[in-house]
């Protein structure tokens, strides 16, 4: 029983992950990008569509069927990271209200999209397999093997994302140059870090990331129903980013806890309806403790970037 | 070589224009929104084949083609328009509160609260009273703790009140499931302490609570010392604590009258509108509020066209997707967030001046000559 609620939690756990190590790279560009739920939806959307223009024209790679949406996923992302640097970097919008546009923007537009091919998208329920192919050594190695070993090629994808993203964060120069521009732009730019470079390549590339979370959820989790779980799933990943305190690795053991507490009610029994209701606010809750905790305590290392959500113009410094 | 030829003009020079007269700004900001409309009734051309002239027509049959519709729109826009207003004192102070839709919600549930508890048990008019002050209370409540926090520790009240969002829904799922003994998963209309109606619509007591509020609103952030205080903290916090405003207080105070406002909109909308609650009754107005209060400039009179424009198109594009059989609000939202992406572009152009480099001519001769030899 706990061997298979850990399973789900942890293959839950990527959706969150995704969304969460997104944003974790957004914000450490002092970009605080409230579009992640737009950009999830329109990335899985984006990636349903092309799972099905693929499988009518009868594609039978599974590989193909894999990484084809997945990258047309990516690319939704990034456009929509690239739309919302040009309008808060190059434009000087205020960033909470083109976030706040484009969550508009992106959960209408993906609806929309889905909408109007809802009649054929039970075909893409096919393409989910591939999905969550299993590892070829998984079933003989009992429990263990199917807690760690029995997910979909997304689920480990993202862990692997997750660890790169630290590493890169904390131990190369592009990190420490983009944490410098999410601390303090002006002393950055005052070094010749290219902060509109930085800003505009870490937007891009989180919202990459987290539009794969959307296809995940689609494509892997609901096994190929469009359900409305993104829009669920909404803030959690924000939940997340504070929880673990800016750092994806621990974002990886954070969303496993919180993909658990979201599924534990099908495992638990006798807990009623209503007290279902009260653990999915846990996280939330959590989150506020976790952020009221390290603002009382401020301690330096568990701090939101200084410079989250403050625009940077050069003439204006 | 001499130096200044090393030098390198950038393509674009962007420079702050000087603060344009207000009759030019609001010709400048129609402008844009027509443009925006007019962008918008292309794209419903383009993606739906509906002609922009029919489009018109569509749109407008949206918010009054029928008295019934009207008094919808009145509605809408005075709910939207009373969000707005209540996020305006925070937003002066640079207070980023994008946590109104938990604020709304909160109110609606002690209101709730109040109507299933103590409904029958006592006199209607004084049903009413409590359910008004549990409202205002409740809605004050969860604007208040963030603000507390972020008074004292300053802990990003961003983050904090959009936590707050959620922590409310789950609370109201809660309490409705608790409550509901017949499983049906949600809260029938109530029977006990319902607003009287005022002219037989619905839609009067908004009108006129709105606009109530938006007089409150426009004295106390124009006229008064807090309002005054508000806005010094928004610019700088460092000025107002020399001048001896004392920043905790006025962030705390400010956030009272904010959810205390969000409060009052939750009174109408369960009170006055629904009877019952369900983690749908705010909707995600509480988000489209801020865009609202953004695209007024936080100007509460203007705010009342900004909240008409967005309820107006928003209906308008149902009423579209309506005639085409589609039962669902994507495409308004898409719409929203398309106007609202072309303002914000838009403003750029009226706030900054661009520059074009001026390509010298002679010098161009000189380089393409020194290229031949």
């Amino acid at each position: 029983m706990f061997a298979a609620f850990l399973t789900s939690s942890i293959r839950f756990s990527a959706a969150f992950l995704y969304g969460s190590t997104g944003e974790i790279i957004t914000q450490k560009s002092g970009h605080l990008n409230l579009g992640i739920p737009g950009v999830m939806s329109v990335g899985a959307a984006v990636g349903c569509v092309v799972e099905l223009g693929l499988l009518k024209a009868s594609v039978s790679s599974p590989i193909l069927l894999v990484l084809i949406p997945l990258l047309a996923t990516v690319l939704a992302g990034v456009a929509m990271g690239a739309l919302f640097s040009f309008m808060t970097v190059t434009l000087k919008a205020n960033q909470n209200i083109t976030g706040l546009a484009m969550t508009t923007f992106g959960v209408g537009l993906s609806g929309h999209i889905i909408n109007g091919i809802r009649l054929q998208l039970f075909t893409i329920s096919k393409a989910s397999k591939y999905y969550r192919k299993l590892l070829p050594f998984t079933n003989s190695l009992g429990d263990f093997g199917k807690i760690f070993f029995s997910h979909g090629i997304l689920v480990y994808l993202a862990i692997v994302i997750a660890i790169f993203a630290q590493i890169i964060l904390n131990k190369t120069r592009i990190g420490l140059n983009l944490r410098a521009v999410g601390e303090n732009p002006a002393t950055a730019d005052a070094v010749g870090v290219n902060v509109t470079l930085y800003r505009y390549v870490a937007t891009m590339v989180g919202c990459g990331i987290s539009a794969i979370g959307g296809l995940f959820t689609i494509m892997d989790y609901m096994g190929g129903k469009w359900g409305y779980m993104i829009e669920a799933l909404r803030w959690v990943s924000f939940a997340l980013v504070i929880f673990t305190l800016w750092r994806p690795v621990l974002a990886i053991f954070g969303s496993i806890i919180f993909g658990g507490l979201y599924i534990v009610s099908s495992y638990v029994t006798g807990i009623s309806l209503a007290q279902i209701e009260l653990i999915k606010m846990v996280p939330y809750i959590v989150t506020v403790i976790v952020l009221i905790v390290t603002s009382i305590f401020d301690s330096k290392n568990a701090q939101p970037p200084a410079a989250l959500g403050i625009p940077y113009f050069r003439e204006e410094r | 070589m001499n130096k200044e030829k090393s030098f390198h003009e950038p393509l674009f020079r962007i420079s702050k224009r000087d603060t344009l007269p207000w009759w030019k700004m609001l010709l400048a900001y129609a402008g844009l929104v027509l443009s925006a409309f007019v962008v918008i009734l292309i794209v419903i051309w383009a993606v739906l084949g509906i002609s922009p002239w029919k489009a018109i027509i569509y749109i407008f049959d949206g918010s009054f083609k029928s008295r019934g519709d009207f008094f919808d729109m009145m509605k809408d826009t005075s709910i939207l328009l009373m969000i707005a207003l209540a996020l305006t004192p925070a937003f002066k102070m640079k207070y980023w509160n994008i946590g109104a839709e938990g604020q709304v919600l909160f109110g609606g549930f002690a209101c709730v609260v109040c109507m299933m508890s103590l409904g029958g048990k006592i006199p209607e008019p004084l049903l009413i009273v409590i359910m008004f002050v549990a409202s205002v209370v409740g809605g004050a409540l969860w604007a208040v703790i963030p603000a507390i926090f972020k008074a004292i520790w300053k802990t990003n009240e961003t983050l904090f009140t959009l936590m707050m969002n959620y922590i409310a829904t789950q609370i109201v799922l809660y309490y409705i499931k608790v409550v509901d003994t017949i499983k049906a998963g949600n809260l029938p209309p109530q029977d006990f302490g319902r607003i009287p109606l005022i002219g037989g619509e619905k839609a009067w007591l908004c009108v006129i609570s709105a606009l109530l509020v938006t007089f409150i609103v426009w004295i106390y952030t124009k006229f008064t010392k807090h309002g005054y205080e508000m806005s010094i903290v928004g610019e700088s916090e460092n000025t107002a604590r020399y001048i001896g405003v004392n920043v905790k207080k006025v962030v705390i105070r400010t956030l009272i009258l904010s959810g205390a406002i969000c409060g009052l909109v939750g009174f109408i909308l369960v009170g006055g509108i629904d009877y019952t609650v369900s983690a749908e009754t705010v909707g995600g107005r509480g988000f489209t509020a801020i865009l609202v209060a953004w695209l007024a400039k936080l100007n509460p009179f203007i705010m009342i066209l900004s909240s008409f424009l967005v309820v107006f198109l928003t209906r308008g594009t149902s009423q579209i997707m309506m005639n085409l059989r589609v039962a669902n609000d994507f495409f308004s939202n898409v719409v929203i967030g398309l106007m609202f992406f072309m303002i914000i572009a838009g403003e750029f152009f009226i706030v900054y001046r661009v520059k074009i480099k001026k390509f010298d001519l002679e010098k161009l001769k000189f380089w393409k000559r020194r290229k031949k030899d």
